[in-house]
């Protein structure tokens, strides 16, 4: 499963970690957050993401 | 310094650091300010500390108007430490109990500053406190330009507390836009350069958000510098067009230089520029501040690149400006590379590299000269110089 990053703030969604403190299992593919799910860090939307090279 | 009364019942009661011209890497030649507000209604507040080390002037000026125990609400629109530094003797004078209200970000960046224990309130996005015959409105604005950041809007008067967002580094006594005049521009555009400018499509959201909900603005209370009272309209403008990256007709040559090699082909390389009608200016690195350098590179539509290729690496202060240049996420520019070399010449390529890492588009190939530029070479830096000032002409119509 891809990582991605932030493209605002540099934070990287690693799926095998998801994201606990937001609800997020760990294990959850990028593609498969829910659409209101924002940045941790900062609060950016999932389209200001970018799979991570 | 008085505190000033903004409008009825609301001072600016923050600090001048007349003397500070280091801000952390950031030339501030005109020192700086940390503003702080105080209201003072049946509930009475202050918005943000200063700075560690003014926090005596802050307690002065608020002591001219109340005494500092009758401050019920502590209020901090960002965390970072010009902001946040005075806090523990602040809290102190106020009392350590009384509320600290933050957004959920900043409970969780302040406590990492702080081992202090205090009463924290983190709000969420759009809450209000009412404080008696007003109401306070926090405006969650992360990464502008911190997670913790946030603004407080006072519905009554129209004035939009603003924290690092609108300010400028700029010490002085005028207290508003209007006494200083139109050269604060320069100070607001460098401080957006400098400190905003990658976050640039946040605060084209914001900007968005903020007419959707129709805001009243009429004064807007930034963290440093000046109010603007005169035509707050004026300086969001300013940062809408900033942040839009729409580049002005306009190339810079930033280069730095051993034995005056990579600077001739710098001169040769502007003046090419201009014959094809484009201003431009060649920038000598040790000569120019980083964040000056920053300042050109927002509307510049080209950014030219020398560096001299010392020990197989690209010359250390090179790498320095592109470090941070690339931080600061530079949008929409073409980029160029050249230099001088003795006998290996890998700057050319890494300063092309870092370019390219930036996503400008690139003029090429990038021109690279054997020790000293003879006419010829000087001629083909001409050249050079005006493809870029082409290219920048078709880029200016293409971008109308």
């Amino acid at each position: 499963m891809d990582k991605y990053v932030c493209n605002i703030c540099g934070y990287v969604y690693d799926p095998e970690a998801g994201d606990p403190d937001n609800g997020v299992k760990p294990g959850t593919a990028f593609a498969n957050l829910p659409d209101d799910w924002v940045c941790p860090v900062c609060g950016a939307e999932k389209v200001d993401f970018s799979k991570e090279d | 310094m008085k505190p000033v009364e903004i409008a009825k019942g609301i001072y600016s009661v923050g600090a001048i650091d007349w003397n500070i011209r280091d801000f952390h890497g950031y030339s501030t030649e005109r020192g700086s300010s940390y503003n702080s507000y105080l209201i003072v209604d049946e509930k009475t507040v202050l918005i943000d500390a200063v700075k560690k080390g003014f926090e005596d002037q802050l307690i002065g000026h608020v002591s001219q108007i109340i005494d500092p125990q009758k401050i019920d609400i502590m209020i901090s629109n960002h965390t970072e430490m010009d902001h946040s530094g005075g806090l523990p003797r602040i809290m102190h004078a106020i009392g350590e109990q009384k509320p600290l209200f933050c957004s959920k970000m900043g409970v969780k960046n302040l406590s990492a500053h702080f081992t202090q224990q205090w009463n924290y309130h983190g709000v969420e996005n759009g809450e209000t406190l009412n404080i008696g015959s007003r109401t306070l409105t926090f405006l969650e604005t992360r990464m502008l330009h911190w997670p913790d950041s946030m603004f407080t809007y006072c519905k009554e008067d129209q004035i939009l507390f603003s924290s690092d967002a609108f300010g400028q580094h700029y010490a002085g006594l005028e207290t508003f836009d209007d006494v200083v005049g139109h050269t604060i521009m320069a100070h607001a555009k460098k401080y957006f350069a400098n400190i905003l400018m990658l976050y640039a499509s946040k605060v084209l959201k914001l900007v968005e958000q903020v007419q959707a909900a129709n805001l009243q603005i009429k004064t807007i209370c930034p963290d440093h510098g000046v109010i603007w009272r005169k035509d707050p309209g004026k300086i969001i403008d300013a940062y809408v067009k900033w942040s839009r990256q729409i580049p002005e007709k306009k190339a810079i040559v930033v280069y730095d230089t051993m034995w005056r090699s990579t600077e001739k082909m710098a001169d040769a390389i502007a003046d090419g520029i201009f014959q094809e009608g484009v201003p431009a200016r060649p920038i000598h690195i040790r000569s120019s501040h980083r964040s000056e350098i920053m300042t050109e590179v927002l509307d510049a539509a080209a950014i030219v690149v020398g560096s001299p290729t010392l020990n197989n690496c690209m010359f250390p202060t090179v790498s320095d400006v592109l470090t941070y240049m690339k931080g600061l996420k530079p949008q929409n520019k073409i980029g160029a590379a050249f230099g001088s070399y003795g006998w290996s010449g890998e700057s050319v390529k890494l300063v092309q590299a870092e370019l390219e890492a930036m996503k400008f588009q690139i003029i090429e190939p990038a021109v690279r000269i054997q020790y000293v530029p003879n006419d010829e070479g000087l001629a083909s830096c001409i050249a050079f110089g005006r493809q870029i000032g082409q290219a920048v002409n078709r880029k200016m119509m293409n971008d109308e």
